[in-house]
């Protein structure tokens, strides 16, 4: 599955960049890179973009780039976005 | 032939030595230039919203000498950049800063600005510039956002610079990182870190280095880290003066190790890097401080999908307000002066053109340009609440799924919405956006929306040429039009975004990232500064331009000058005709248009700008329009509305103190040909409305936007794309009208 399936909440772990040439490089210059955890904290009210939690700090990324990450899942529900 | 130069003997001229360089360098929305601010005390751009500061700013600073004296250094705020690699001229601006290349200074010291929340993201953008083994201080900024800061001297230690906690916004930290600067500027040099790359990679990277140029002056140190910079920005780049052996060792070395994933092996060499050092520096158990959770319990509401929405309709409503009737009674205010201005003028100079030139031309055109001066204040007010308070990301955030339809940034949006009160703030506003060719494209369609200036010229043709009548019976004709003139603005600005943005200013995809800083409070201070730079800019630059073209339409219309018999000044002879006709009732027999020419004959008939109209008659004929539309399209040129009057003027109808436009729509209601007919039919008046709708008819805008883009081609498109795609709307709607029989 990808980044862009996933639903909010859960712990994932990035297995494969996809994407090409900088565009990818972006991806992975950013953090995202196998191996690295990541959460989907929040989707927008429009479904794009999405707001992911990756080494400790927010990003939001469009689904289209989302989707070249595949990524398995390790932990339903782990944190919900902003529960105190 | 060989030229000999006859100076080419050098001469010596003493130099003054050129103070130090120190840039600040940094993730987008980092507060950087917040602390460029703090560091220099100059005004700079000072926002939360990612990328920011695209121009160049620079400030002096005093900086202490080895040997204690002080000293003057520049400091440089840089564009906020993620790594060095880069595919786009924007993105090589930060690069060649840092190296001095293309003309840059070389840097003796780089001030890097990290976001205390992000150390491993911020982190790669400060790894590649210490593999180019410039000199680097680190200033961990934000420090306050984060419950359980990482311990500066093991941070320090691991990565072998100084780091320094600050909080830019409080001037927290501000006396420690300008000691450790001094520091810095005083060691000289530090060694270049070797991290472990693969050894195959690095093997087969001495290939490129031997490409490198020669131009770029890199010591030894430097190749290695300049051959992966060049390694992972060359390939799908919109980089300019690439030299093509470079490029075509990039390519062979990832054609040759096509089967390893150089970027992966290169980003996660650094990573493993980065994450080792932050192990030893960082405090365990992060948890998210009150700040973050704090604007995270915002966003549950401003990011919910009904109450999100309403809240961005608030806002969208509230800029609108502001723009439209917030703005109002200054422009009254501005207007009721320059009138004053001009009377006083008119009553202390004997007539003559060199009043007219004075009253019309000189105060009218400083008029124009100060005119736009509450909605620009306005405009850049609003953006800086929204910029500085975070919501703008949020706004981006919202409507990005909307504004990526068109091929443009999220971002976009609150110049585009801009575009509907006047289009040279919505141009100028353009600047919040990164790229270039964002910025670009959204000021080639800017101007399709309908502004505010627009609307005296609809109001005018809306009510002279159509009736008062229900459509079915019930719509009413007049204001459905003007509801469909805002629909058709709407969607001819959609698809010229859409054509323009995949063919002039088409480039290449780039991923949107997106960050949501947690909501802070506005600097009221740095926004005024910034609404005042802004309003500055606009009337050293734009402003010239602006007024030089009242002057020039102003003598367009104005001579060649009446003879002095025929009466003191045109518009006291348009006037006392005008009355003179109106006391003339029993005249029963219209007059003919030559007879009545003959008779009277305003000025602006024997003008250049009459002229032009008459010449550009045959181009306006298929749409219906006859040489005196075209005198009001000429005169248009100074300010859309403007058309009104210059009508009133063709007519002979004086501009008195309750308008022109009643006895001119009065007048353009009953008039007809000779044949009878009429030559402002409500089918002219779609074909004209139409015209109004698209065309760029208005100066300042070209002038503003040459102001943005540095070059008249900019301008001269939009003119012409404008232009043409007018005539031809106009021309179907003309002759499709006239083909079903509506004349």
């Amino acid at each position: 599955m990808t980044l862009a399936d996933a639903r909010l909440g859960e712990l994932l772990t990035i297995r494969q960049v996809g994407g090409q040439g900088g565009f990818r490089r972006r991806l992975l210059e950013l953090g995202l890179l196998p191996g690295t955890q990541v959460t989907v904290k929040s989707v927008a009210p429009l479904g794009d973009p999405i707001e992911l939690l990756v080494r400790g700090a927010s990003l939001s990324i469009r689904k289209q780039e989302a989707a070249t990450v595949s990524v398995t899942v390790e932990l339903k529900e782990q944190f919900r976005s902003g529960s105190p | 032939m060989t030229m000999a130069w006859p100076n080419a003997v050098s001469v010596e001229v003493p130099q003054k030595p050129r103070p130090p360089v120190i840039l600040l360098a940094g993730n987008p929305n980092t507060g950087k230039t917040t602390l460029f601010n703090a560091l220099s005390g100059e005004a700079a751009r000072v926002g939360n919203y990612p990328g920011i500061t695209v121009e160049r700013r620079s400030a002096s600073i005093n900086v202490q000498n080895p040997n204690g004296s002080q000293e003057k250094a520049d400091l440089v705020d840089l564009p906020g950049a993620y790594s060095l690699s880069a595919r786009s001229p924007e993105e090589k601006i930060t690069l060649e800063a840092i190296l001095g290349l293309a003309s840059n200074p070389v840097p003796s010291l780089v001030v890097l600005v990290v976001d205390a929340g992000q150390l491993a993201r911020n982190f790669y953008l400060l790894l590649q510039i210490m593999e180019l083994s410039v000199p680097t201080v680190v200033a961990i900024n934000m420090i306050d956002e984060v419950s359980s800061p990482p311990s500066m001297p093991e941070l320090s230690r691991c990565l072998g610079v100084t780091c320094v906690a600050t909080n830019a916004r409080k001037k927290i930290g501000i006396t420690e990182l300008r000691k450790a600067i001094d520091q810095a500027l005083s060691s000289g040099t530090p060694p270049s870190i070797n991290l472990d790359y693969p050894a195959s990679l690095l093997g087969e990277l001495g290939k490129i280095a031997d490409a490198l140029p020669e131009s770029w002056q890199l010591t030894e140190s430097r190749r290695r880290p300049m051959a992966l910079w060049a390694l992972t920005s060359i390939g799908d780049d919109e980089l300019r003066d690439i030299p093509s052996e470079l490029r075509l060792a990039c390519e062979n070395m990832r054609i040759v190790r096509n089967d390893h994933d150089l970027d992966l092996e290169i980003v996660h060499t650094r990573y493993a890097w980065i994450e080792d050092c932050l192990r030893h520096a960082q405090n365990k158990g992060l948890s998210n401080p009150p700040k973050r959770l704090m604007s995270e319990r915002i966003d549950r509401v401003l990011l919910h999908p009904v109450l999100g929405f309403l809240a961005f309709a608030l806002v969208t409503i509230i800029l609108f307000q502001a723009l439209f009737i917030g703005a109002d009674p200054l422009i009254h205010l501005i207007e009721i002066g320059v009138s004053a201005c001009q009377s006083v003028v008119v009553h202390y100079l004997p007539s003559g053109w060199p009043r007219d030139l004075l009253v019309k031309g000189i105060i009218g055109g400083v008029g124009n340009v100060v005119v736009f001066l509450p909605q620009i204040a306005l405009l850049f007010a609003i953006i800086g609440f929204l910029e500085d308070s975070g919501y703008m990301s949020r706004v981006a955030f919202l409507i990005d799924r909307v504004m990526r339809l068109l091929g443009l940034h999220g971002r976009a949006f609150v110049p585009m919405i801009s575009g509907f009160a006047c289009a040279v703030p919505a141009i100028m506003a353009t600047r919040t956006l990164e790229r270039q060719r964002d910025r670009l494209l959204t000021m080639l369609v800017v101007p399709l929306m309908t502004c505010s200036a627009r609307l005296p010229v609809y109001t005018l043709i809306i009510g002279a040429l159509f009736p008062p009548s229900r459509l079915g019976g019930w719509l009413p004709l007049q204001g459905t039009l003007m509801v469909g003139l805002y629909g058709f603005a709407i969607v001819a600005t959609l698809g010229a975004a859409w054509v323009l943005g995949r063919t002039v200013v088409k480039a290449r995809r780039v991923p949107l990232i997106l960050e949501l800083p947690p909501y802070r409070l506005p600097h009221l201070r740095s926004i005024a500064r910034m609404v005042v730079s802004r309003s500055g800019d606009f009337l050293r630059e734009a402003g010239t331009i602006i007024l030089l073209c009242t002057i020039v339409l102003w003598a367009l219309l104005s001579f060649p000058r009446a003879p002095v018999h025929n009466g003191p000044a045109a518009s006291a002879m348009v006037t006392h005709v005008a009355q003179s006709a109106q006391q003339l009732p029993g005249n029963a027999r219209p007059q003919s248009d030559a007879e009545r020419a003959a008779e009277t004959k305003p000025i602006i008939e024997r003008s250049p700008g009459a002229w032009i109209g008459r010449t550009l008659e045959p181009v306006l004929k298929p749409l219906g329009f006859d040489w005196r539309i075209g005198v009001g399209l000429v005169g248009s040129f100074a300010a859309r509305e403007v058309f009104v009057s210059t009508m009133a003027l063709v007519y002979g109808i004086s501009d008195n103190d309750t308008g022109a436009e009643v006895p001119l729509r009065e007048r353009m209601r009953v008039e007809r040909r000779k044949d009878g007919s009429r030559p402002y039919s409500p089918l002219v008046g779609a074909s004209l409305l139409a015209f109004f709708a698209i065309a760029c008819q208005c100066s300042s805008t070209l002038a503003v936007i040459k102001r943005e883009t540095r070059t008249w081609r900019w301008p001269a498109f939009l003119f012409a794309y404008t232009g043409i795609l007018a005539w031809l709307t106009s021309f179907a709607i003309y002759q499709g009208g006239r083909l079903i029989g509506l004349s």
